[in-house]
């Protein structure tokens, strides 16, 4: 059914996937049958109300946990476990309280046994890239959390990812610092063109940065509707020439979520793009 | 954080050396004030000066005494700390073992240590060893405890990221766990050095034949209040020096400790 999809170009292909998970109350089924195809170099926003099994679905694609049912590929392969090309970045920074930002940056590195002195440089860069260059030598608590969350991008950037999965990367962030992320978040990805899934519950965020948003419906997660967002690069938060386009894709994905606990059934297939 | 109004060079200084000095003066100065104002025998509680003077009469002995005390202390303290580290690794890598063996270490625990010493006196004989097998018995659970906990409570974002980035169980534990453990460690390590000389002393008290202990027990019998006093002296100057040694390793392995704490 997706076959037409699953060509060179797809980075990432789910076809009825679905995950439940075994609660005292019996079974839930977080996701059900999704079928979403992203293509190499996209950024796909994930949007929905808590529960919904966003991260869930980021979880799958990663290989952290196995689905119940479908087939998910990334780079043409089922995953079956973490892959070195897809980076995962979480909602809280997770870095290691007792080693410096670089030491951080290079944890990758050294699980994989690559050799730190080939990517010493490159981690240098990216610090450089996200404006943490002089914070090397700093330990993590002497960061902002801004700036925390900037290290743990890096140290996912490190392992030169064909995919970079995030989940609610800026939702532990104050306003100002979360738009601060995204915009930087932007020029990043239209610098390296790196596949991004990247989960939020912000319209504005999905609407800046985002090719395209799924939108999912909670219990049983499904996807409700998958949304073009064709603003011309780079956007912004502020005032400029594309304004009305932003506001008409902000008003249609809040009518949607507000929508989804009341799902009109939409058949996920016709959905596919 | 609180707000700091002295150089902080200078108010660190102050908090980290002059506070506990003046808190030993002040401690000192009190019970001399008490022996005066009270009029107490120096049989029933001696004051400050006789307790120096207790010192000098047989300093040759108290320090020789002292550094029996000290090297059983310690060795048992080293032998504590390296086992209750390496069997909280073992539990902590293998849910089986822990499932199997943490009601018996709970039981072991909860038996009074005392209680064990003439079984000791049977099993070990005479000497130093006695002694330092109660040191042992007294620090290894607060060590093996603490440890355990420390490695259990590694946060689920670490390990989390460390799965996304399929690091195997050794490397997850090393780079990880047991760095994140390491605070929790030195909670027990640092319970464990007074207890280390309590344990020292109970075989001494048991065992009178060498060490601080015997002397407590010999100026006892001889109603040599001063000398018994001396003694004492000297195990909380030991207590407090081992306290404070393990307290700088801590600032030197786990420097960070302190400010994620806050």
């Amino acid at each position: 059914m997706t076959g037409a999809q699953t060509s060179g170009s797809m980075m990432i292909n789910l076809s009825e996937v679905s995950r439940s998970f075994k609660s005292r109350t019996g079974t839930v089924k977080a996701l059900e049958n999704i079928n979403l195809d992203i293509r190499d170099g996209e950024f796909m926003a994930v949007v929905g109300r808590s529960g919904c099994g966003k991260s869930t679905l980021l979880r799958l694609i990663a290989g952290l946990i196995p689905q119940s049912a479908g087939d998910v590929r990334v780079d043409g392969e089922p995953v079956t476990r973490p892959r070195r090309d897809v980076a995962m970045m979480f909602q809280r920074p997770a870095l290691l309280p007792w080693r410096t930002v670089l030491s951080n940056v290079l944890l990758p590195v050294e699980i994989f046994r690559w050799h730190r002195s080939e990517h010493r440089d490159h981690a240098m860069h990216l610090l450089e890239m996200t404006g943490l260059d002089g914070f090397a030598k700093r330990l993590p608590h002497e960061l902002s959390g801004g700036m925390q969350q900037r290290v743990s991008l890096c140290r996912a950037l490190i392992q030169r990812p064909k995919v970079l999965l995030m989940d609610e990367p800026f939702s532990a962030l104050d306003a100002l610092t979360r738009e601060e992320m995204a915009t930087e978040l932007q020029r990043i990805h239209m610098d390296l063109g790196t596949t991004v899934v990247f989960v939020t519950h912000s319209i504005q965020e999905a609407v800046l940065l985002a090719d395209r948003v799924a939108v999912l419906s909670a219990r049983p997660g499904r996807l409700r509707q998958l949304v073009d967002i064709d603003i011309p690069r780079p956007r912004s938060f502020g005032h400029n020439a594309h304004m009305d386009q932003v506001a008409a894709c902000s008003a249609e994905l809040h009518q949607l979520l507000l929508g989804s606990d009341s799902p009109e059934r939409v058949g996920p297939t016709e959905l596919v793009v | 954080m609180p707000v700091k109004r002295t150089s902080p060079r200078s108010s660190q200084l102050w908090s980290s050396a002059g506070l506990p000095v003046l808190g030993a003066v002040l401690a000192v100065a009190l019970w001399w004030l008490a022996t005066r104002v009270f009029n107490i025998e120096p049989f029933f509680l001696p004051a400050p000066p006789d307790v120096v003077d207790a010192f000098f009469r047989l300093p040759a002995y108290l320090l020789s005494e002292a550094w029996v005390t000290f090297l059983e202390t310690v060795t048992g303290f080293g032998i504590a700390a390296a086992g209750g580290l390496a069997i909280a690794i073992v539990l902590a890598a293998s849910r089986t073992i822990e499932r199997m063996t943490l009601p018996l270490i709970a039981g072991i625990n909860a038996v009074p240590k005392v209680a064990l010493a003439p079984l000791l006196l049977v099993w070990i004989g005479f000497g130093t060893q006695p002694k330092i097998v109660m040191v042992v018995l007294l620090c290894f659970f607060p060590i093996l405890v603490s440890a355990m906990a420390g490695l259990t409570a590694t946060p689920s974002d670490l390990s989390e990221l460390a799965s996304s980035l399929a690091a195997s169980w050794w490397q997850t534990f090393v780079k990880v766990r047991l760095p994140w453990a390491l605070p929790q460690v030195f909670v027990g390590l640092k319970v464990a050095t007074s207890l280390a000389i309590v344990g020292a002393i109970i075989g001494e008290v048991i065992q009178p034949d060498r060490g601080l202990g015997s002397v407590v027990v010999s100026s006892g019998q001889s109603a040599d209040t001063p000398l018994a006093f001396a003694a004492l002296t000297l195990l909380a100057i030991m207590g407090a020096g081992l306290f404070y040694l393990v307290g700088a390793l801590e600032r030197i392995l786990v420097p960070w400790a302190r400010a994620i704490a806050s």
